[in-house]
């Protein structure tokens, strides 16, 4: 059954990613570069809108929140974060999308896999290393989410009711989508190159 | 065609929630980790060792966490590997619906030739390096744009919203230094 999951999820995952328009480097790098942010407004979109469906359904009782996975909080979090965000200017790509964007046909994506699987596997040999850092040490709580979410087993941030928190950022989080405007920096938007 | 970003991101958003609600939230990057572990441990059958209760490796990173990524390696049809596969088929389904990307975009991105012009050796070695540097930068964080910033700030995780600030921080200048045109 998990499996079945996995394969229609997934499926439907990708296929959204392809038609918002994230398996194209252009499109990824007008966004970072500030130029052309339609697809900022759709991330920003979908985080609201699956916070208020995650937290009200939660809150309706129909949604488990035993299935939330909530990751810890550690300085490598912010630098990866910042690696992360170099190369994703640079190729315009991020795992997921890279993934996508292979699949399309693309073939510096196949360049980008390649790459992000030296990478993947440099981290796995330096692990230790890093760990020895103490970047990898939680912090403000590692685990928490930003108010207390009932019925969770991480803390929050804040003695906030976590689910009414999730509820009104996620109404923000649309807010935004909506305010963004999508060409800050005054530039048409140009035909999609297809 | 390129959706709407309104029905786009609604989309996006109801698949995320299909995900938590059905299994857990999406992630991806992990999944580099497991394929790197699944061709290391064909070359090297040693790396990933079945124990009394699961999996360990002689890989500390695939030993972590009580082995459960040294499990992913030893059993690779499992969900979220599985998941990045259906990933690429949804893609290509996509892709294959709207006509494809055209040859001269799928040999290099407009952008790329707009700042560059044809010179797709240049723009694979871009992408590779790119690729290594996200992998190595996710594996550090913890998640990439997938797991963290969108399940993480779905979720109002402290770290998705400490991982988006060091990717916007960096991507923004990056973009903009890098890519002047197009």
């Amino acid at each position: 059954m998990q499996i079945v999951l996995a394969l229609v999820i997934g499926a439907l995952f990708g296929f959204v990613l392809d038609r918002i328009g994230a398996t194209n480097p252009t499109v990824l790098i007008r966004m970072l570069s500030l130029r052309s942010l339609g697809l900022m407004k759709a991330i920003l979109l979908a985080i609201g809108v699956g916070s208020i469906l995650m937290f009200g359904g939660q809150m309706a009782g129909l949604v488990d929140v035993g299935h939330m996975s909530v990751k810890t909080a550690y300085v490598g979090v912010f630098v990866g974060g910042l690696l992360l965000g170099a190369g994703w200017a640079l190729s315009g790509f991020c795992p997921g999308t890279g993934v996508c964007a292979a699949a399309t046909g693309r073939k510096d994506a196949l360049f980008f896999i390649l790459g992000g699987l030296l990478g993947a596997a440099a981290y796995m040999i330096t692990y230790p290393t890093v760990k020895a850092t103490g970047m990898l040490d939680a912090i403000a709580g590692g685990k928490v989410t930003l108010g207390t979410v009932p019925g969770a087993k991480y803390d929050g941030l804040m003695a906030l009711p976590g689910d009414v928190l999730g509820i009104v950022l996620g109404l923000i989080f649309v807010a935004v989508a909506f305010a963004v405007p999508e060409a800050p920096r005054g530039e048409a938007v140009p035909a999609p190159a297809e | 065609m390129t959706l709407n970003w309104k029905i786009g991101g609604v989309a996006l958003g109801l698949v995320f929630f299909l995900a938590v609600l059905l299994v857990k939230p999406i992630g991806v990057s992990t999944q580099f980790v497991i394929l790197d572990g699944i061709v290391a441990d064909v070359v090297n059958p040693e790396l990933v060792t079945k124990t009394d209760d699961g999996y360990t490796s002689t890989n500390a990173y695939l030993a972590k966490s009580g082995g459960k990524y040294a499990k992913s390696v030893a059993n690779p049809l499992n969900y979220s590997f599985i998941f990045v596969i259906a990933m690429m088929v949804g893609a290509f389904l996509s892709a294959m619906m709207r006509g494809g990307n055209g040859a001269d975009e799928n040999k290099l991105p407009a952008i790329h030739y707009a700042n560059f012009g044809d010179t797709p050796i240049k723009r694979y070695a871009i992408a590779f390096v790119g690729g290594f540097v996200v992998l190595y930068g996710a594996r550090l964080a913890g998640g990439c744009t997938s797991g963290h910033m969108m399940s993480g700030m779905m979720q109002t995780a402290l770290s998705g919203y400490i991982f988006a600030a060091g990717a916007f921080a960096a991507a923004v200048p990056v973009a903009m230094m890098m890519y002047k045109k197009g």
